[in-house]
């Protein structure tokens, strides 16, 4: 057993209000560069949707992520020869229409436009060309909450044939919600793996995946390689950039800026520990099995032994303590109410979600159901339980259903007990999911109350310990000087 | 041939002996200063996100082209001509390999750099994002191959034997043994290529071009996902 640690991330969808605050104060903290304005690090997409880039998840088309070919685990766009025969035009990169062509305004027409007859107005200015755009077609959020429905919602890559007819006649039941997404930082990275020159790592203590910038040489194939599409192309400095979970922030033992900032409270973070020996493993299991599999790479931190193991490994037990109280491990392996984004990328994604019941509730209370009545009735749900699968469990309906369950089975527990009525509660409906009042109790403080130090248990990188931090200053970062114009970073 | 006496000047001087060692110079410490003070700027440019299908038909046809052209300069300059005839390869066999095979690479790369010349100035999201550098390197290579195809076509019958005077020139050169008589009774065609090239190489290391070094080779045996530790004990 070889025993690592890795950064984490819950995101509980039932309390995401789609209000991307997420994404701009991503933005404006790390993206706000020459090149990279067309880059979300940090977005959030309307489900059912086609997302960003557009349909990113059709890997018939865009080649993501990892494929288990007769027993052997390859990148799906190819494997090392793949990418020496095509290093001089990578076919399966994306361009800068599968996202958007970035632009700005001439907002200084508006301040300095002389009197005339009609309003100055600002108009649109590629970024790319520095031109004036006649019309804009496809920007951030095009299809935010459903617009453009049903036209585009259908184009959503989960949504295949046999679910068309449905969604198309329960469409004004309409069910959505929001899915925040970032970059996972896998436990199998593609991204790192497709990389030629080296460039892209996970770091040892905590394994956030990073681009060294220094390294990198534009061969652009960890942008095609990543499945969630999160790694992007920067077209002014020519080299790719990716979330970093907020390093800077994450070694003083901060939240990333987009948990920092969540007005809803909906996200967690933390550590957990894995056995990456089992990796491989874990990443070639049939699809449908690959969320059971990444449960089992995760260690229990509590266990005397793992706490062995973890010392061996040199880790200080102020991070043996972070692991122990890491929600991360909680929700997802102890209540085991979160899951990852589309598994069968068989990256394993360590950004989880817990999926969310309100678009089941919408529907059911609107017919005038109680939560009673619902209860039952999860297991009958078609839709949206078939969809939640396909994001979430590879197309293996049932952790989507006990899952909802639990949720659902806290939900009433709760109620009882802010009525009175705790007393007469049927304990069955607890058992029948794996609750008990205690954890549904503690459940129920980690999913609504979600106190701030609950939420985020990130223990600090002694950094002192091994850099002279004094000479180390202004040594990272994405700021650029080139020493002459003409080789510009050219 | 080699005996008779052959008047060189100081121009031959200047072209075939300074100009190159000037040229080396810069090319190898341009190389590292670039390396040294500007990692961040060592890219192979991809514009590839802003175009790709024009980069399709420019970019594969003008590597593989070039890649063949630098290979056949290996075998034609860099091997002496005495190992082609240990080989068993008569004069007349090489030419003929010689020449259908640089001149189906050469045309490969022309076809190539028209395409990518073209796209650099056509598709505006390209044109404005490229920097002086970038098309310099597009003009000159045009510039180099168009001179080396046609010297290749106007000696197509073989009367002379660039095995003889230029490669023995160019060994001397990288041995630390310049001979600038070898040059002197070179056309004038091969002479103006042979110049380009050494323009090429000259503004190389602030180009685009540097990337060329960076052909990754570790990654042909290198484990797929990469671990890095800083210096000293990790928490
Ligand atoms: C040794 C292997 C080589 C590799 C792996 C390589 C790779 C690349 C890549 C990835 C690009 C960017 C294509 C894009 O826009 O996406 C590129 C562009 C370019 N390469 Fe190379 N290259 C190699 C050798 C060469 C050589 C020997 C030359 C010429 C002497 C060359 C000249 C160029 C030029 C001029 C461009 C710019 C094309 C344009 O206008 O967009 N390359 N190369
Ligand atoms: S989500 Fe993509 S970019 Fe992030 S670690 Fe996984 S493969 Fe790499
Ligand atoms: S972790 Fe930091 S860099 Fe990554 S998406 Fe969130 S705010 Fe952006």
């Amino acid at each position: 057993m070889k025993l690592k640690t890795n950064v984490g991330m819950v995101i509980n969808l039932d309390k995401c209000i789609g209000c991307h605050t997420c994404s701009i104060t991503c933005k404006n903290t790390w993206t706000n560069r020459d090149g990279t304005e067309y880059m979300w690090w940090n977005n959030v997409e309307t489900k059912p949707g086609i997302g960003y880039p557009k349909r990113w998840e059709d890997q018939e088309h865009y080649k993501g992520g990892w494929e288990n070919k007769n027993g052997k685990l390859e990148l799906k766009q190819g494997g090392k020869l793949f990418e020496y025969i095509n290093i001089f035009h990578n076919p399966h990169m994306p361009t800068i229409d599968d996202y958007y062509e970035p632009w700005d305004y001439d907002y200084e027409k508006l301040i300095k436009a002389k009197p005339s007859k009609y309003q100055p107005v600002a108009r649109p200015k590629s970024k790319l060309t520095g031109e004036y755009m006649e019309k804009i077609e496809w920007g951030p959020n095009w299809e935010d909450d459903l617009a453009g429905s049903p036209e585009y919602m259908l184009k959503d890559p989960n949504i295949t044939e046999d679910l068309e007819k449905e969604i198309t006649l329960e469409f004004e039941r309409s069910f959505f919600f929001y899915l925040p997404r970032l970059c996972n930082h896998c436990l199998n990275p593609a991204c790192v793996a497709a990389c030629p020159s080296g460039a892209m790592y996970k770091r040892d203590e905590d394994g956030i995946v990073l681009v060294d910038q220094d390294m990198c040489r534009g061969w652009r194939f960890c942008i095609s390689a990543c499945p969630y599409k999160k790694v992007y192309f920067n077209w002014d400095t020519h080299k790719a950039e990716k979330c970093i979970f907020c390093y800077p922030r994450f070694e003083a033992g901060l939240p990333t800026v987009c948990s920092e900032t969540c007005v809803g409270r909906i996200r967690y973070v933390g550590i957990v520990f894995y056995d990456a020996d089992k990796v491989k493993e874990a990443a070639s299991a049939p699809e449908g099995d690959i969320y059971s599999a990444m449960l089992g790479l995760i260690l229990d931190p509590t266990d005397k032994e793992v706490q062995k193991l973890a010392e061996k490994e040199g880790i200080r037990y102020d991070w043996i303590d972070a692991a122990v109280r890491s929600p991360i491990y909680k929700l997802v392996k102890e209540f085991e109410v979160a899951l990852p984004l589309h598994p069968e990328y068989r990256t394993l994604p360590m950004v989880w979600y817990i999926p969310p019941l309100s678009p089941i509730l919408r529907v059911m209370n609107s017919k005038g159901y109680s939560d009673i009545e619902i209860f039952p009735a999860i297991d009958e749900m078609r839709i949206p339980i078939k969809y939640l699968a396909k994001l979430f469990t590879a197309g293996n309906e049932e952790p989507i259903r006990k899952i909802l369950k639990k949720l659902l089975a806290m939900r009433m527990y709760m109620r009882a007990v802010q009525l009175g009525k705790e007393e007469e509660f049927n304990d069955k409906i607890l058992e029948e999911v794996g609750l008990n009042r205690k954890k549904a109790k503690e459940l129920h403080r980690l999913l609504a109350v979600a106190k701030y130090e609950e939420r985020f248990v990130i223990p600090t990188t002694n950094k002192e310990q091994f850099e002279n931090t004094f000479k180390e200053q202004g040594f990272t970062g994405y700021d650029y000087k080139p020493p002459c114009d003409f080789c510009k970073g050219h | 041939m080699q005996e008779a006496t052959v008047q060189v000047g100081i121009t031959d001087y200047l072209f075939w002996v300074a100009l190159p060692y000037t040229v080396l110079t810069i090319f190898v410490l341009g190389h590292i200063y670039r390396y040294a003070t500007d990692p961040m700027s060592w890219t192979s440019k991809s514009s590839e996100l802003l175009e790709k299908k024009l980069l399709r038909f420019g970019s594969m046809p003008f590597h593989y082209g070039i890649i063949l052209v630098l290979l056949g300069h290996f075998i034609g300059l860099i091997i002496p001509k005495a190992v082609h005839e240990a080989f068993g390869l008569s004069d007349h066999v090489y030419h003929i390999i010689a020449v259908t095979g640089g001149l189906f690479a050469g045309f490969l790369t022309l076809l190539g750099l028209i395409v990518l010349t073209y796209r650099r100035f056509a598709v505006k999201r390209v044109l404005a994002n490229s920097s002086a550098g970038d098309i310099v390197v597009l003009v000159l290579l045009l510039l180099v191959v168009l001179a080396g195809l046609t010297a290749t076509l106007s000696n197509l019958g073989g009367s002379f034997d660039y095995r003889d005077t230029i490669a023995p020139w160019l060994r001397g050169i990288l041995t630390l043994r310049p001979d600038p008589t070898l040059m002197a009774n070179v056309p004038i065609i091969f002479k103006l290529h042979i110049f380009l090239v050494m323009l090429l190489l000259a503004v190389w290391p602030f180009t685009r071009l540097v990337h060329v070094l960076s052909f990754p080779i570790v990654f042909l045996r290198r484990s797929r996902v990469i671990f890095r530790r800083r210096c000293g004990d990790m928490a």
